[in-house]
């Protein structure tokens, strides 16, 4: 985009500075109308499951209820509790926000369409999502109730547990692709499997790793069954119980732009990411665009966060922690020994060798 | 032995798998949800719904003032106040019904000799205001007028069990 602009007649440093705010829309904005819209097939889902019909009032099949509510929310007053810590209560949700959409720099939506091509793009999105309890705490910290302290809390340590699970899950799937780059892990997995698959799963020493990366994809993003952070029953809302309108609904849409950010990460890093799942060209399957592939595949797991949200019950707080450590925490460390004797055993260690 | 299959069961997430493929099965069945504002339930000739003074055919009104639900509206919803017309009939002056008070029981229709007041089938009158909730004669008796096929069709449908 940048030689575009310089064509134009721009000097490079302004042509480089309009590209990048240009990506940077160009993701931002449809990111919001995405999440906008996975709020509605959420709830649809949801309904569907439970024998309801779910929003269907406003507009065509109820496609505009989050506009409505986000309206709604807009015009309601901002309500500041005198007890809070002012300036941390504000910036809070605007964190958790900024921090939900700067991962998404870093996602190839197709070979050529990523904003920031990196090559230690997952070192950054882990970093990225685990800076995203930042605003949790903030919130739980600065609203100076009990519940959202105790909210906090919960989110901080359940974050952290399953941080270091998911760590060493993406060193399985780094060891396999010998390279951080997302657009690169993508690549790697062209016909991965018998040269007709292009996908990681498919190997059956990584589909375990699949399972418990969608698992703690869930406790990371606080889903149900791990939604102890804003458990209704026991916490009121949890870290939000103070927000109201606008500061609230930033929590919402960060909530949901993370969970879509967890269901990309799902697609890219076991189910081939912008690639056609078949390695073969079946209809002009090849034409289709990357980013159809990558949407298709990132609806489909968000089909499935949407799916156990209906099915399963919270986990207990204990529990929860016993999943994080004393499960999944040994079995992934012991899948990166594993796998790194399998790759060397066959003598496909690291792509660059 | 139940302890291996214990654990092959706990460690391929076997009861998940059962419980998600129950959900999805959930997920394509007919909806039960009544489509409110659109589809609509069928109602008993007997519902109770918002009240209603009724007419003769000739225009008359049918109450006859003898308060007989007033006496009996055990949530004292009613008030009646009652003077000699010019032609010498007993009527009401005043018949106001405190749809706040109203407990939807029915007595009043139950008491009612001349079949003037009743329970008719509309239960959609939701308003903004409390004070609209407090109905006098007048709305009663348009009520009346705007529900009376639907009343009469309800008390003729019930006739036979009275």
């Amino acid at each position: 985009m940048t030689e575009t602009f310089q064509s134009w007649g721009m000097s490079y440093e302004w042509a480089w500075g309009l590209a990048t705010i240009s990506g940077i829309l160009l993701i931002a904005l449809p990111l919001m109308l995405a999440v906008a819209m996975i709020i509605y097939v959420d709830r649809k889902v949801w309904a569907a499951i439970n024998l309801r019909r779910g929003p269907n009032v406003v507009g065509p099949f109820g496609l505009l209820q989050s506009f409505a509510d986000g309206l709604k929310v807009f015009l309601q007053e901002t309500i500041i509790p005198s007890a809070a810590n002012k300036g941390i209560f504000i910036l809070a949700p605007i964190v958790t926000f900024t921090v939900a959409l700067a991962a998404w720099a870093v996602v190839p939506f197709s070979s050529t369409a990523v904003l920031a091509d990196i090559n230690v793009g997952l070192l950054y999105i882990l970093a990225i999502s685990s800076l995203s309890v930042y605003g949790i705490v903030m919130a739980g910290w600065a609203s100076n109730s009990k519940y959202p302290f105790f909210s906090a809390m919960r989110a901080a340590a359940q974050m952290i547990s399953y941080e270091v699970a998911i760590g060493f899950i993406l060193i399985c799937v780094v060891l396999f692709a010998g390279t951080y780059n997302l657009n690169d892990i993508v690549r790697a997995q062209e016909g991965f499997g018998f040269g007709l698959i292009n996908a990681y799963v498919i190997h059956p020493l990584l589909f375990p790793m699949w399972v418990m990366f969608f698992i703690s994809s869930l406790a990371e993003t606080q889903r149900v069954p791990f939604d102890l952070t804003e458990a209704e029953s026991e916490l009121v809302a949890g870290y939000q119980t103070e927000y109201s309108s606008m500061s609230f609904a930033l929590f919402w849409l960060g909530e949901y732009a993370n969970i879509l950010l967890m269901c990309v990460l799902n697609a890219i890093l076991f189910f081939g990411g912008w690639l056609p799942p078949l390695n073969i060209d079946l209809i002009p399957w090849f034409d289709i665009p990357g980013i159809v592939w990558l949407l298709l595949k990132t609806f489909f797991f968000f089909f499935m966060f949407s799916w156990v949200m209906a099915t399963v019950p919270r986990y207990r707080y204990d529990q929860l922690m016993r999943l994080g450590w004393k499960v999944f925490l040994p079995i992934s460390l012991g899948f990166v020994v594993v796998i790194s004797g399998y790759l060397m055993a066959t003598g496909h260690y690291g792509a660059a060798a | 032995m139940t302890s291996v299959a214990h654990l092959i069961k706990s460690f391929t997430l076997w009861e998940f798998v059962k419980a998600h493929a129950l959900t999805l099965k959930y997920f394509f069945k007919p909806k039960v949800t009544l489509n409110y504002p659109f589809e609509k339930n069928p109602l008993s000739p007997r519902f109770r719904g918002e009240h209603a003074l009724r007419r003769y055919p000739n225009g008359e009104e049918r109450c006859i003032a003898c308060k007989l639900c007033e006496a009996v509206c055990p949530a004292q919803a009613i008030t009646i106040e009652s003077e000699p017309r010019d032609d010498g009939s007993r009527r009401t002056t005043r018949y106001d019904i405190d749809m706040t008070k109203c407990i939807y029981c029915g007595f009043c229709q139950e008491a009612c000799p001349v079949d003037a007041v009743v329970e008719g089938p509309n239960f959609e009158y939701a308003t903004e205001t409390r004070e609209e909730l407090l109905y006098d004669k007048a709305k009663l008796l348009a009520n009346g007028d705007k529900w009376e096929r639907a009343i009469a069709a309800n008390l003729e449908a019930d006739a036979p069990y009275r």
